[in-house]
């Protein structure tokens, strides 16, 4: 176990270059790309005094090292500035109103992304070389090619405008919101027993969720496939189904083999995902980080734009993290 | 003599999937360049002039109806080929160029240098790309030439990562090794021994992050950081008819979207069926 600590401590440090790359990177394209952010996101129309007292506003004006070590010691302070529209409020305040709505749209669309391809790879798998087995390995290209917002609007058409059936936009119905303890609505509404607002809350995330889900479920039913028709081919399985052990315990034994690598997919489809979220929110008025980001770029709110971004990159680096963490739990190969 | 290896490999190998899988896909992606390419000779209306009523649902006189201008949306559809096609290939072709030379030199030479761009390019991968792509299409502003560049440098590390593992591969083979014995210099030795031997994955990784760059297009555009009205393009398409969905007029966003799923599946399919086509047993 002690190596496992070892392995745990080394990469928990790993994470600071990888944040501090990905920091420098958001810094380099926000202000050092050819152009003025604050003059390209106003436009020209607006007096040239403005546009200064705006760059002010967002610390601008100063040489560029500098904003570069202030931005760097702000957010590892957790000061994101403030928004440069109404309130101003600070950028992180409006970021931790936002997030949880991303964060739960992503749980519901990456769970239903793994059942989705588990079932349909596992499917073809036994099946391998049958018409079931061609039609799932379509699907796993043809899910992948589908344009989110137009999938999404095919769904939002289906059940929300022709069969009436769930609402298509929003997280839930204005006035029904659970207490809140953890924002995320379906948990709130389940540790409150608020079964209306639980019903409301499910019929909300259900379609953006799938769509999310449908669209990430093809690598999963490919690599899963695949895995299985090789665990499937491993002596081990030959040697049970020659003892003549019962074939649902063969599936269960074949299954926990072939799950292994699907892990890693799911470290690796996380950016995906979030990319994903992005234009699922926007098909679905959902209240999330990505409609907060494209709002605030339409309202020409700089500091909120960067905040946005920074927490992306702080996100996707912790959730590598975790997932590498994982992955060193479940497989005692890897250790340093 | 690389083509003519790709034609033979795709007209008489016998493998059927992979073949099927190239031919569906090279179907696809040149119907769609046709369209692109004779636009104003198959389009049948002014794709941004009125040519009817409102909203008028499809029929012989509009083959996929007429959107919330009464402008023809097959029309419109043929002509929006040409901006996609555009900004996703001349995108991919910049992510190329810079991609695959960074990644050759990385792997070949190896050592501090190859470690920073490593994780350089390990970082921008690892990060969403539509929303990379979003923050540097925001800061220049919406235009097509600003989308061109925010998507190639979305891709750049898609190729550098392939290129760089083929060349770190291929630099220990033998006829590198010989190479280097009778004293062919690096820069030979990357463009004669090493660059032929990658160019079928160069065309596999093409087609693929092709297939991926139609999606990231379509999203930008849809999202309003490509073209504003009335210049038609298929993502854009999409965000104009979402207003008029919940009142049930499916044919704004139906065909569009379609054809954005056809073109990204057309080069999905080239790609996956030439990677089975060059790494056999993979399949099973």
């Amino acid at each position: 176990m002690a190596s496992l600590k070892a392995y745990i401590v080394t990469r928990a440090l790993l994470v600071i270059p990888t944040i501090l790359i990905l920091l420098t990177l958001v810094f380099f394209i926000l202000r050092i790309l050819p152009g003025d952010p604050i003059a390209a996101m106003v436009g020209q129309k607006v007096p040239p005094e403005v546009v200064e007292k705006l760059r002010e506003e967002a610390g601008l004006n100063k040489p560029l090292l500098i904003q570069y070590f202030e931005y760097l010691f702000n957010i590892a302070r957790g000061d994101f500035g403030k928004s440069m529209i109404w309130g101003k409020r600070p950028v992180i305040d409006e970021i931790m109103i936002r997030f949880p709505a991303t964060l739960e749209l992503t749980i519901f669309g990456f769970a239903l992304s793994v059942l989705i391809g588990v079932i349909t790879g596992a499917i073809a798998a036994f099946r391998r070389g049958s018409k079931v087995d061609a039609s799932m390995r379509i699907y796993s290209i043809v899910a992948y090619t589908l344009f989110i917002p137009w999938f999404g609007m095919l769904l939002q058409m289906i059940f929300g405008v022709y069969f009436r059936l769930l609402p298509i936009g929003g997280r839930i119905t204005p006035g029904s919101e659970p207490n809140t303890m953890t924002s995320l609505y379906v948990l709130d509404s389940i540790l409150t027993l608020n079964f209306n607002a639980l019903a409301d809350s499910l019929s909300h995330i259900f379609l953006p969720a799938l769509t999310l889900g449908i669209v990430l479920s093809g690598a999963y039913t490919r690599l899963l496939r695949n895995n299985l028709i090789d665990v499937l081919s491993q002596d081990f399985i030959v040697a049970y189904r020659a003892r003549g052990v019962k074939e649902r315990k063969v599936v269960k034994h074949a299954m926990k083999n072939a799950f292994i690598p699907v892990i890693t997919l799911m470290g690796l489809q996380f950016a995906i995902l979030l990319a994903g979220a992005v234009l699922t929110e926007t098909t679905f008025s959902w209240p999330g980080m990505g409609t907060f980001l494209l709002e605030r770029i339409q309202y020409r709110d700089y500091t909120s734009v960067q905040g946005a971004i920074v927490f992306y990159a702080l996100f996707v680096a912790l959730i590598s993290l975790v997932v590498d963490i994982v992955y060193a739990l479940l497989d005692p190969r890897i250790r340093y | 003599m690389e083509v003519k290896n790709l034609a033979t490999t795709i007209f008489r190998i016998p493998e059927v999937e992979g073949r099927w899988m190239v031919m569906s896909g090279l179907a696809i992606v040149c119907i769609v360049l046709i369209m692109a390419i004779f636009a104003p000779l198959i389009a049948p209306y002014d794709p941004t002039k009125s040519s009817g009523e409102i909203l008028e649902a499809p029929s012989m006189k509009h083959l996929m109806g007429t959107d919330n201008l009464g402008r023809d949306i097959f029309s419109r559809i043929i002509y929006g080929s040409r901006v996609v096609l555009m900004v996703v290939f001349s995108a991919s072709l910049v992510s190329m160029s810079i991609g695959v030379p960074i990644g050759l030199i990385s792997g070949y030479f190896g050592g501090k240098l190859d470690r920073a761009i490593s994780m350089l390019m390990d970082s921008m991968y690892a990060f969403p790309s539509l929303i990379l792509a979003i923050a540097i299409a925001a800061v220049l502003g919406p235009s097509v030439v600003n989308a061109v560049v925010a998507i190639s440098v979305v891709y750049v590390p898609t190729y550098f990562r392939m290129i760089r593992g083929q060349t770190l591969s291929l630099k220990s083979r033998l006829f590198v090794e010989a190479a280097k014995a009778i004293g062919a210099k690096d820069t030979r030795i990357m463009g004669r021994y090493i660059l032929p031997n990658i160019v079928t994955t160069v065309v596999v990784v093409f087609s693929l992050s092709v297939a991926d760059a139609i999606l990231t297009e379509a999203g930008l555009s849809f999202l309003g950081f490509i073209v504003t009205a009335p210049t038609p393009d298929w993502g854009f398409e999409l965000s104009a008819g979402r207003p008029y969905l919940p009142a049930g007029y499916w044919w704004m966003i139906t065909f569009p979207g379609l054809m954005v799923m056809l073109l990204s599946l057309g080069f999905a399919l080239i790609g996956e069926g030439l990677s089975e086509i060059y790494a056999p047993g993979r399949e099973r």
